[in-house]
């Protein structure tokens, strides 16, 4: 690992004010430090931003739920008050990773990373998320950009994620036997508004199959998707499965979520 | 006193190992350290143009800079395969050099080019990086399948070919399979695997100017042939003045047998520079050098009569050796491999051919098992292939071919001495609740899954020794084990042995066989390993050895003191030898009941004499002390044999696998001590099992390794696993007097071709290669489902 400066911030403005092209903030650094670690970043200045109090913490209202940008994975998980209005977002906490991953890991890190196979990102586009950040409130569907790319500003931290409450939802994932990320990861969420089928760890970055969504619409059961057909075309490739494999299991996970739901 | 082998002795090692007390290597740091990082390859295949160092050379806190030409100049030697193997046609085996640093070619990514010394880890780093080197890239040999056909890897090493070797009778098996009803044929992978100690590699090197002794502290199963083969092969210093320590080994699993680059390098170049030097592997330098294992290709045929009687089998196998012929690197895929080729079985004809062959990879080695997976897998695939071919039932055919006579002269080489086959399979068929599984199939179907089950019946030939037998099959040296023990004065045992523990807890099991054997309470015994120093000389630990070997060298040992302490005992109670009995620690005239303490005879043995009179204790001829040494060669390997049942549950709309149900039932001999025992066979599942469900080394076609770290390389995890349902039988071992057999290695033997045989049973026969991944189990129940329907 290369030598870099240590900043904490004592708050949000001044975790900004210290960020340059040359610096990433530090949250559970369960990103960040593996991939220093690797030689494949490095940085000048490294902003800790878990002293930022007013970063962490759980609320709940009666139509969303809002999440602290360092919101450990654990205690999303754990969450008694989350479980209670959106328990597949509690769930889809406690299938991240390992233990390590989740006491250390944030949603913050998770979404400003915007990992292709990462879990969250799923959530948030099923959940119709608001990212908060220093400087505005960006809809999920507009702040994932692609592959590792989000609206992010270099100075810009993401404060809070707001999660509207759905009627019903699910999230079921075929994980990575390595990693545990998400091979494919479908998140189906029933709004009043309208119906989203979230699809991570596929493509290249999170996407609304609408498609899905479109088939629900007209009959909201699992079988209702056994007539959609999902193109392998712009699918991942990899060692552990290959694009036809992931489009299959698109519609295997996407009917098991709604059959969870 | 009760006997303490057999008994659930808690762990001496566990206080230390649980409480973050172990000391490793990478703990030990020498005043005045420098940090070493070595320069590896890039490339695959190369030519080494050109090295400039000479910017590196000035870079902050660097003290040197070392290449393959500083390595040439001091005449420093070059790893070494440490078998002989003939081919078929008699020729010799063709190894290339292999020097510590490559100085002309490198031959997988990771060879080490170059290495930087400085005062600092970070500042070593920086410099490597200002290291020019040039490479002409080469086109890379990767595929096992194709390196016959490929250019050639290595000046004068046509068609890659290390040897082309055969075990058994060609013309004995074409007669059998011209006799046979049915030929079953199997073309099978066993996959490369990356063995993955939890304590990377690592080495710390004092060199000592007053004495110019150097001293290596390193990771290795076996530190007294690290010495050998550093100051024999390396010329790196004479043996006497080279002392190695293997001190906490945190798990080998075979990839620390082999002497490595890095510590020929180190202890080389601390002499050099004047300085210590401390190397420590970083996880994906793990990855890519640690050897590797299995990696086969094997077509397999097997000629049987209508109901089910074997009377031959073939088996023709490309075995992948990476890039160079390593310690083990040639005599696992042959006698380690082909003559457990016919499992347990009573097999009229058969042989075994390999051809050893090079890649552009890591080199491959021993890795837990070492060639008897590789065996077993492959005899147990085709076994069940016949059973499905003649619809016999998996258990029935076993039955059916099990030698019932021991010993029992095994078809290819071994005469195995003991054992009760039939008894390990009803055992395990009983356990496993073999008949229920028709019923648990059922009411996985009704939610919608498949079920399997599989059997395998393995035995295996370990306690790696008889030393001229493996001279004669062309072992460079002898694998007999050494101890030796030493009373204290004041009536403590430290016992000297020749193994090494990197997770074996011999320190327990050894501590068992001491104290029942001296009488002596177990807390009062100490075992020394791991040091080059200490005790007598050792060929180390694999192959399931320590115990059968080791252990055994011990027990001999104490024998010895038990004797001599009796002609003390027999003076100092002024009785006749013949009179004196020992037991349970003590000396007793049965006639009288007069008695001496095993402590206070070697109390009288150091102090020889009383005050005011000329009396010695010790016997005319005895000298003072109580110390013996053993070198104990058994007459034979010994061969540990069981019986694996496994049932799988296999989603058909994922290609989930999830292992259910795992029953193993072995015969070690005699058990020491259960819970270590339990143990080894669970750490031996976990790695079979992983073999067969998730762990695959994978390299492109340019040879970079793309599963190089735990993101891409699937180690299984406890949520892979069930809970294991272990039993045992016991036929003791007859040439050892404790009759232990060894077990260190059977999980990982069993597991592969039993978890498989469950996978392909639930897919209906359908065959797959391992690991079992979700992706290739589901496109497999795709293919039921396509020729189901166009059946129908
Ligand atoms: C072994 C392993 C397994 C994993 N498995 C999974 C899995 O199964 N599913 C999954 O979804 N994830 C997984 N992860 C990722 C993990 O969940 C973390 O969430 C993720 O690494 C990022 O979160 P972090 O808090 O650690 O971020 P950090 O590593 O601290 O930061 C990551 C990036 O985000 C930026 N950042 C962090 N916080 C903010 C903020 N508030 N505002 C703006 N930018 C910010 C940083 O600048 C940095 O560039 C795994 C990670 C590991 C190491």
């Amino acid at each position: 690992m290369k030598t870099f400066n240590y900043h904490s911030a004592k708050d949000v403005k001044e975790a900004s004010k210290l960020a340059s092209p040359n610096s990433a903030f530090l949250a559970g650094g369960m990103t960040t430090l593996p991939s220093m670690k690797l030689g494949l970043a490095s940085y000048k200045d490294i902003i800790d931003i878990k002293k930022i109090k007013k970063l962490s913490g759980i609320k709940v209202s009666a139509k969303t739920v809002t999440i602290g940008a360092t919101t450990k994975h654990v205690e999303v998980a754990n969450s008694k008050e989350i479980k209670k209005v959106i328990p597949s977002l509690a769930a889809l906490a406690e299938g991240i990773g390992d233990p390590q991953v989740r006491n250390r890991g944030t949603i913050g890190g998770s979404i400003a990373n915007n990992d292709p196979a990462a879990d969250y990102p799923s959530a948030c586009i099923a959940l119709n998320a608001m990212i908060i950040t220093n400087n505005r409130k960006v809809i999920a569907d507009k702040f994932f950009r692609g592959m590792f790319e989000t609206c992010l500003k270099k100075t810009e931290v993401i404060e809070a994620i707001e999660f509207e409450i759905p009627q019903k939802s699910n999230y079921q994932k075929l994980p990575n036997p390595a990693s545990r990320y998400a091979v494919v990861g479908v998140y189906v969420a029933k709004h009043k508004s309208g119906i989203n089928v979230a699809v991570t760890g596929a493509k290249s970055c999170v996407y609304n199959d609408s498609d899905i969504s479109d088939a629900l619409k007209k009959n909201f059961s699992a079988s209702a998707i056994d007539n959609v057909k999902v193109s392998s075309s712009g699918m991942n490739s990899d060692i552990h499965a290959s694009a036809d494999y992931r489009a299959n299991m698109v519609k295997v996970f996407a009917k098991k979520a709604v059959e969870a739901c | 006193m009760a006997s303490l082998v057999g008994s659930r002795v808690e762990r001496k090692e566990d206080k230390r190992f649980l409480t973050g007390k172990g000391r490793y290597t990478a703990d030990i740091n020498l005043a005045n350290q420098t940090y070493a990082v070595f320069i590896r390859s890039p490339h695959a295949r190369a030519k080494i143009k050109k090295i400039d160092t000479s910017k590196a050379l000035k870079s902050s806190g660097v003290v040197d800079i070392l290449t393959g030409e500083h390595i040439a100049t001091d005449k420093i030697g070059g790893l070494i395969a440490g078998w002989a193997i003939r081919s078929e046609d008699g020729s010799e085996m063709k190894c290339p050099a292999n020097p510590p640093l490559a100085k002309d070619s490198v031959n997988f990514v990771g060879d080490p080019v170059a290495v930087v010394f400085a005062e600092s880890l970070d500042e070593a780093k920086a410099a490597a990086e200002l290291v020019k080197i040039d490479y002409k890239v080469l086109k890379a040999v990767t595929s096992l399948a194709d390196t016959m056909n490929s250019e050639a890897i290595h000046d004068g090493i046509d068609k890659n070919l290390c040897y082309d070797w055969l075990l058994g009778d060609r013309q004995k098996v074409k007669d059998a399979f011209d006799k046979a009803d049915k030929i079953i044929k199997l073309d099978i992978t066993n996959n490369r695997l990356i063995p993955n100690a939890m304590e990377p590699r690592a080495c710390v090197i004092d060199y000592n100017t007053a004495s110019e002794e150097i001293t290596c502290y390193t990771t290795s199963q076996n530190p007294h042939l690290s010495r050998l083969i550093m100051s024999a092969f390396g010329g790196v210093a004479p043996e006497n003045k080279l002392r190695v320590v293997a001190p906490d080994v945190g798990g080998g699993f075979g990839s620390k047998i082999n002497l490595y680059n890095e510590e020929i390098v180190c202890s080389w170049a601390a002499k050099k520079i004047e300085r210590p030097i401390k190397w420590v592997a970083e996880r994906t330098e793990s990855f890519l050098t640690d050897t590797h294992g299995r990696d086969h290709i094997t077509h397999a045929e097997l000629a049987v009569t209508n109901d089910g009687k074997f009377l031959g089998f073939k088996n023709e196998t490309i075995a992948n050796l990476g890039a160079y012929a390593r310690v083990f690197g040639t005599v696992t895929p042959t006698y380690l491999f082909g003559p457990c080729a016919t499992g347990v079985y009573v097999m009229p004809a058969a042989y075994s051919n390999v051809k050893a062959v090079y890649t552009n990879t890591a080199p491959v080695d021993a890795y837990r098992g070492a060639g008897r997976p590789e065996a077993t897998y492959t005899i147990e695939r085709i076994v069940d292939k016949a059973a499905i071919e003649l619809g016999m039932d998996p258990i029935e055919i076993r039955m059916k071919n099990f030698p019932t006579e021991f010993p029992f002269k095994q078809t290819l080489v071994h005469q195995i001495d003991s054992g009760d086959y039939v008894a390990g399979l009803n055992k395990a068929k009983e356990m496993s609740d073999y008949d229920g599984f028709a019923a648990r199939k059922k009411d996985s179907e009704s939610r919608g899954k498949l079920r399997g089950i599989g059997v395998t019946t393995y035995f295996e030939a370990c306690g790696i020794a008889p030393s001229p037998v493996v001279m004669m099959l062309g072992c460079g040296v002898g694998l007999w084990e050494s101890a030796e023990v030493r009373f204290n004065p004041t009536g403590q045992v430290t016992v000297y042995t020749g193994s090494h523990s990197h997770g074996q807890s011999h320190q327990t099991t050894f501590a068992q066989i001491t104290a029942d054997e001296l009488g002596v309470p177990i807390e009062n015994i100490d075992i020394v390993h791991g040091d080059t120093d200490k005790g007598t000389f050792g060929m180390g630990t694999y192959g399931s050895r320590s115990l059968t070997v080791g252990g055994i060298a011990i027990v001999n040992a104490c024998k010895k003191i038990v004797a001599k302490g009796k002609r003390i005992a027999a003076k100092m109670l002024e009785a006749s030898e013949d009179d004196v009995e020992f037991k349970d620690g003590e000396y007793v005239v049965a006639k009288s009941n007069k008695k001496k303490t095993i402590g206070e005879v070697a109390f009288a043995s150091y102090l020889p004499g009383v005050r005011d009179e000329v009396k010695s204790p010790l016997p005319e001829g005895d000298e003072p002390g109580l110390i013996e040494s053993s070198f104990f060669d058994p007459a034979n390997f010994s061969f540990p044999a069981g019986s694996h049942i496994a049932e799988v549950e296999v989603d058909p709309e994922t290609g989930n696998v999830r292992l259910d149900k795992y029953t193993a039932v072995d015969d070690f001999g005699t058990i020491v001590n259960p819970t270590i025992v339990e143990g080894q066979v669970h750490g031996g599942l976990a790695q079979g099992i992983g073999q067969a469900l998730t762990e695959n080394a994978e390299y492109d076609e340019s040879g970079q390794l793309i599963t190089a770290s735990y993101m891409d390389y699937t180690m299984p995890r406890a949520d892979n696993f069930p809970e294991f349902n272990l039993g045992f039988t016991c036929t003791k071992a007859t040439t050892n007097p404790l009759g232990v057999k060894g077990c260190g290695e059977a999980g990982a033997i069993a597991a592969p071709p039993t978890v498989m045989n469950a996978v392909i049973n639930a897919l209906g026969g359908r065959e797959i290669q391992m690991p079992a991944t979700a992706e290739k189990v589901w496109k497999a129940c795709q293919q039921n489902k396509k020729s189901n329907s166009e059946a129908a």
